[in-house]
């Protein structure tokens, strides 16, 4: 299984990296393995707020939409434009070329409720017992 | 407790996503739905579809009861032929399309969906008429997809029944990879040239194992459920529970084909139909194209005169194609090529147009 060291994760399978108040949000490796062929990605505009557990966008497959939810609470200051026209892109390199969005984050205190990888290793394995 | 065809082991080995359908646990891709579909138009695919049931009417009277039970012609079919068809209930909505196989005019086998099985049976046996035997004969076969341009050449080298002769929708019985007892069947669900192959159960992996073993350098792969759903999409081909239900009548969701209501004979649900003809459809069954960004899904509603008066019964990214595509019903007056309406999208609304079917174009 895929789950770089460097980054925190969600129930929902999202990754995030933390640089000072930005937070780069995607989604893992077994995610996107699980939803399978990327085909379409509904992304949220520049500027607008999220909070956490909000639906910020959604990802389709072939067969099926999932949403994707905000991990952290703040302003979006910048999508990943390469995906409305490659939304394959998740599937190729989910943890660099595909990132989903950018934020800035308006409560750092959220971050303490994310989880290591060494958790979120555990959280799969438990999720696919 | 999921049921396993017989070839569950292979679509292990092969690294299948299992998923539950219908009380099957089957394979709804492999490698990837996109990679399958292409594979199977562009070479060939194998699909397991020994999840869908066989019900067998046999007896002095089998063919008068085939014709009462099912819409379609069936005294036009003669022996060795297969004809798609339609169960109607009484108020003429589907209780689900089959394939009626004839292999005399007191033998013939209905494919049915795997999910309507049971039901069907039932339905068959409720209306029984005449000197005739009804047995759900489902386990007694393994059933083989074999899809593709290249399908034909590929199996013609493990059998000795001649496939060129084997016109669409007739079949013929004999030997396959050294298997007794196999038939070969000119019918699909992708719109490509191919066969549905029935064999005994046990010898089904040794089939798929050699189709796939000398179609693999050939490009041939297996192909899952999921691949399945989009090439019968891109065909506007049916699916129960999509664009036909018990709530829908074949003559409006663009089946009229199949519903012979000049015939002498009667069948089930057919005055209902005629009724319905005369009175004529309100809806009819649609393919469309996005012209804005989304993909179409089921159950989304198609909005025409700022009225949500229709709805989509199948959406997908075309793999072939590029674009997302769908099928649904709309207000009669609002189903000609080239009209557009609206569709809402998880509360957005999104521009499509009506297009021309099979969206796909068969090489």
């Amino acid at each position: 299984m895929n789950i770089p060291d460097d980054l925190k994760y969600t129930k929902e399978h999202e990754w995030v990296k933390l640089e000072g108040d930005t937070a780069t949000i995607g989604v893992t490796h077994h995610a996107q393995g699980q939803l399978g062929d990327i085909v379409y990605v509904e992304l949220p505009t520049e500027g607008e707020e999220i909070s956490k557990e909000d639906t910020f966008g959604s990802l389709e497959s072939v067969k099926a939409v999932s949403d994707c939810f905000a991990p952290l609470s703040g302003k979006v200051i910048e999508i990943n434009n390469v995906l409305s026209e490659n939304p394959e892109t998740i599937n190729e390199d989910c943890y660099e070329e595909g990132w989903i969005v950018k934020i800035e984050l308006s409560d750092k205190s959220e971050l303490e409720e994310l989880m290591s990888d060494e958790q979120y290793k555990a959280f799969v394995a438990e999720e696919s017992a | 407790m999921a049921k396993h065809t017989p070839l569950y082991d292979e679509h292990v080995k092969l690294g299948g996503r299992m998923v539950d359908f219908a009380d099957w646990e089957m394979p709804v891709q492999y490698t990837g739905v996109i990679d399958e579909h292409k594979a199977v138009r562009s070479a060939a695919g194998l699909f397991d579809v020994s999840h869908m049931g066989q019900i067998e009417i046999c007896g002095k009277d089998a063919e008068a009861y085939v014709q009462y039970l099912t819409t379609n012609d069936a005294k036009k079919i003669i022996d060795g032929k297969a004809q798609y068809s339609i169960l109607c209930n009484e108020r003429g909505t589907v209780v689900d399309d089959v394939i009626v196989y004839r292999f005399t005019n007191e033998r013939y086998i209905l494919v049915v969906n795997a999910s309507n099985v049971e039901k069907d049976f039932n339905w068959i046996k409720e209306h029984e008429r005449g000197e005739i035997e009804i047995n759900d004969i489902s386990d007694s076969y393994a059933l083989i997809a074999f899809q593709g341009p290249k399908s034909i050449s590929i199996l013609q080298e493990f059998t000795d029944i001649d496939l060129d002769s084997i016109e669409t929708y007739n079949f013929r019985e004999g030997m396959l990879a050294d298997k007794a007892n196999c038939i070969i069947a000119k019918t699909g669900y992708t719109g490509e040239e191919g066969v549905e192959i029935f064999s005994q159960p046990a010898d089904a992996p040794a089939i798929w194992q050699t189709l796939l073993e000398r179609g693999m350098p050939q490009g041939v792969r297996p192909a899952g459920l999921g691949a399945r759903d989009t090439l019968r999409l891109e065909m506007k081909y049916s699916l129960y529970g999509h664009e036909i239900d018990d709530e829908t009548t074949p003559l409006e969701a663009g089946l009229s084909w199949v519903v012979k209501l000049d015939t002498t004979d009667d069948f089930i649900g057919k005055q209902a139909l005629i009724e319905f003809k005369e009175k004529g459809a309100t809806r009819k069954l649609v393919g469309f194209k996005m012209i804005d960004k989304g993909i179409p899904r089921q159950g989304y509603p198609i909005i025409t005169n700022d009225k949500a008066n229709g709805i989509v019964t199948s959406g997908t990214m075309s793999p072939s194609l590029g674009e997302a595509i769908g099928i649904g019903f709309v207000p009669k007056d609002n189903g000609k090529i080239g009209m557009e309406f609206s569709i809402d999208i998880r509360g957005r609304s999104r521009k499509a147009e009506v297009v021309k079917t099979p969206f796909y174009k068969l090489k």
